[in-house]
């Protein structure tokens, strides 16, 4: 059966130029879809399942890295993942991480011998594809998000979490604090009674904090680790973490399941 | 008077002051020992005697008013009337001072120099001419160096500005892009891609002109032209996903402007608006003559900001530009608010048409 891919890429002419392209390179290449923003190409990936996965860095909704990051999230366990190949204009500091995790990319414009040695690469990765945690795909974007750069702490720790609440400001200790959850436009706050909302985002927050007492396992949640009770698996096969001062479940993503295993 | 106190003791606390005080303080010593020099010429006083006095009075003098001017202004230039002043002051308080100084130390009656058969009137001209020539000289001297230092400075932080002007448009996510779509083009619509290399070198030529100094009269129709081929090339990259109006009255046409004043405000509507936008959006750049002011406006229909804007947005440097240009006669307001676009107001003073270069 011959190999099917998505391209996901914002700007019509290129993702028009790069289909050409691949049909001269590649003519037993199923393009299935393009779509030009994260979102789409996240749902599209999902419902159509490609071999191969085209992704723009630079996106609207959705970044390339944040759609590969959802992407082998919702992934059907037991299907292996794409193969990804990353399309950027100039993004220095990405093509470095890319490298390093030999994570492929196409640097725009597209020209046809690169695309070339992208097609072999890909061919290869397809004939020996596994599936399951040693997916290589996966392991290389696991490497690839624990490499990304922490933004530089501007203040130092955090000690007390400031949020408003009506006319009142609210302060909460950071030692009683035990999830952090992005959630549209805020963060939720959780402790074991309460319920904040702060608008700093997750990401500047995690900087500020602890990474030895907050463990993210999910790309919007965080936990602290010493309020985690246990870990188990559903049917579905996916990890869910269970807090001893909370009843919610907390699933744990593909790419963080590496952070729970037996001593 | 507590303040001036402060501020004289901040003003001596920081070295770049007491390096032109010492040298003031060496050139004063070479002059008193010449005119303790010429004393001996002139009266039957001995070289030593002269020359402790000289010292003596000369030293106070130069203190007094070398120390009273930072009290009377922090940075140490009370302009001519105020120095006039403490020159007079300095001139006879320093005499007194010195002169009892000079006595202790040579173990004569304080007061002796006032009876000297020269008299004291002599003496303390001499001095005045010495020490207001002195002042006049040191303080040339220092208002020129300061002079040179802000005139550097200035220079320096044109220099930076223009550089960032040159790195924000050239940048290098635009321009690959750009090509890249360019490259499209020219295998599948190659009119279309020699309408876009066209905006693309008028694009080029206006951003490097701009980063230099000496800019050709710019005119709003000139800077609408450039927002025309800026806008179009995105049009090109973001396909429906970006609509635009440039509104320019012909009346307004010639009217002067610091070249691509505009441009980062609209390169943000784009960056910061529409891009991050999935369905894309409108942007709208407008001129208006409302009372003696020119308003221009950029705004968009993106997905706007809460709170106040963020670094990378460029508006630190339309300020900057905007104070070099017109002082404080100029005003930018950004407004946004999320889910909402946002909108950046220019406010400058209404000018006379350039007239035309022949």
């Amino acid at each position: 059966m011959n190999a099917t891919a998505l391209i996901a890429e914002d700007e019509p002419l290129l993702a028009a130029a790069l289909q050409a392209e691949l049909a001269r390179a590649w003519p037993d290449l199923r393009v299935l879809a393009t779509a030009g923003d994260g979102e789409t190409a996240l749902s599209q990936a999902l419902a159509l399942q490609p071999d191969l996965l085209f992704l723009d860095i630079r996106m609207p909704g959705l970044s390339g890295l944040e759609v590969a990051e959802e992407l082998a999230d919702a992934w059907p366990s037991g299907q292996p993942l794409p193969v990804l190949v990353f399309a950027t204009a100039y993004d220095q500091y990405a093509v470095k991480a890319f490298e390093a995790q030999a994570l492929d990319y196409l640097l725009k414009p597209v020209q046809a011998e690169r695309l070339a040695v992208t097609v072999q690469r890909a061919q290869a990765a397809l004939a020996q594809r596994r599936q399951g945690l040693d997916d290589p795909t996966l392991q290389r974007l696991r490497a690839l998000l624990a490499a990304a750069p922490e933004p530089a702490p501007a203040h130092g720790r955090l000690r007390v979490i400031q949020a408003s609440v009506g006319q009142t400001l609210r302060l909460v200790p950071v030692d009683e604090v035990l999830v952090l959850q992005a959630a549209d436009k805020y963060v939720r706050v959780l402790t074991a009674q309460d319920e904040l909302l702060v608008r700093t985002p997750l990401k500047e927050l995690l900087a500020r904090l602890d990474p030895e007492a907050f463990w993210p396992i999910h790309r919007g949640t965080v936990l602290r680790a010493t309020a985690i009770e246990r870990v188990e698996r559903t049917e579905a096969g996916r990890l869910v973490a269970r807090l001893r001062q909370r009843p919610e479940p907390w699933p744990v993503s593909r790419l963080h399941e590496a952070r729970f295993r037996a001593m | 008077m507590a303040d001036d106190t402060s501020a004289m003791a901040n003003a001596l606390a920081h070295p770049s002051h007491w390096q032109p005080a010492w040298r003031h303080a060496g050139w004063t010593v070479l002059g008193n020992t010449g005119i303790a020099l010429a004393l001996t010429v002139s009266t039957r006083e001995g070289f030593w005697v002269n020359w402790v006095y000289s010292q003596c009075i000369g030293l106070a003098i130069w203190a007094l008013i070398d120390l009273g001017r930072y009290a009377l202004n922090h940075q140490g230039w009370p302009g001519p009337w105020r120095m006039s002043a403490l020159v007079l002051a300095g001139t006879l308080a320093g005499y007194a001072l010195g002169s009892a100084v000079g006595s202790f130390l040579l173990g004569r009656p304080l007061g002796s120099l006032m009876r000297l058969p020269e008299g004291t009137g002599g003496f303390l001209l001499l001095s005045l001419a010495a020490a207001g020539a002195a002042t006049f000289v040191f303080t040339q001297r220092g208002l020129l160096a300061h002079a040179r230092l802000e005139q550097a400075q200035a220079q320096q932080q044109a220099s930076e500005a223009q550089l960032r002007l040159l790195e924000s448009q050239l940048e290098p996510h635009m321009l690959f892009n750009t090509l890249a779509n360019l490259r499209a083009l020219i295998a599948t619509d190659p009119p279309r891609a020699i309408d876009m290399l066209d905006r693309l070198n008028a694009y080029l030529r206006a951003t490097l002109a701009a980063s230099r100094a000496d800019a050709q009269a710019h005119t709003l129709a000139r800077e609408f032209e450039r927002l025309d081929d800026y806008l179009a090339l995105m049009a090109v990259r973001m396909g429906p996903r970006l609509r635009y109006r440039l509104n320019l009255p012909p009346e307004l046409a010639a009217h002067p402007l610091p070249p691509l004043l505009l441009q980062p405000l609209v390169e943000n509507a784009i960056r910061h608006g529409l891009e991050p936008a999935v369905a894309g959006g409108e942007i709208e750049v407008g001129a208006a003559q409302e009372g003696g002011a020119l308003r221009l406006t950029v705004r968009d229909s993106g997905v706007g900001h809460d709170g106040p804007p963020q670094a990378g947005f460029g508006l630190t440097q339309v300020r900057e530009r905007l104070q070099t240009a017109y002082g404080n006669a100029a005003q930018l307001d950004w407004r946004s608010a999320a889910g909402h676009g946002s909108q950046a107001t220019l406010t400058l003073p209404l000018q006379t048409p350039a007239t035309p270069r022949p």
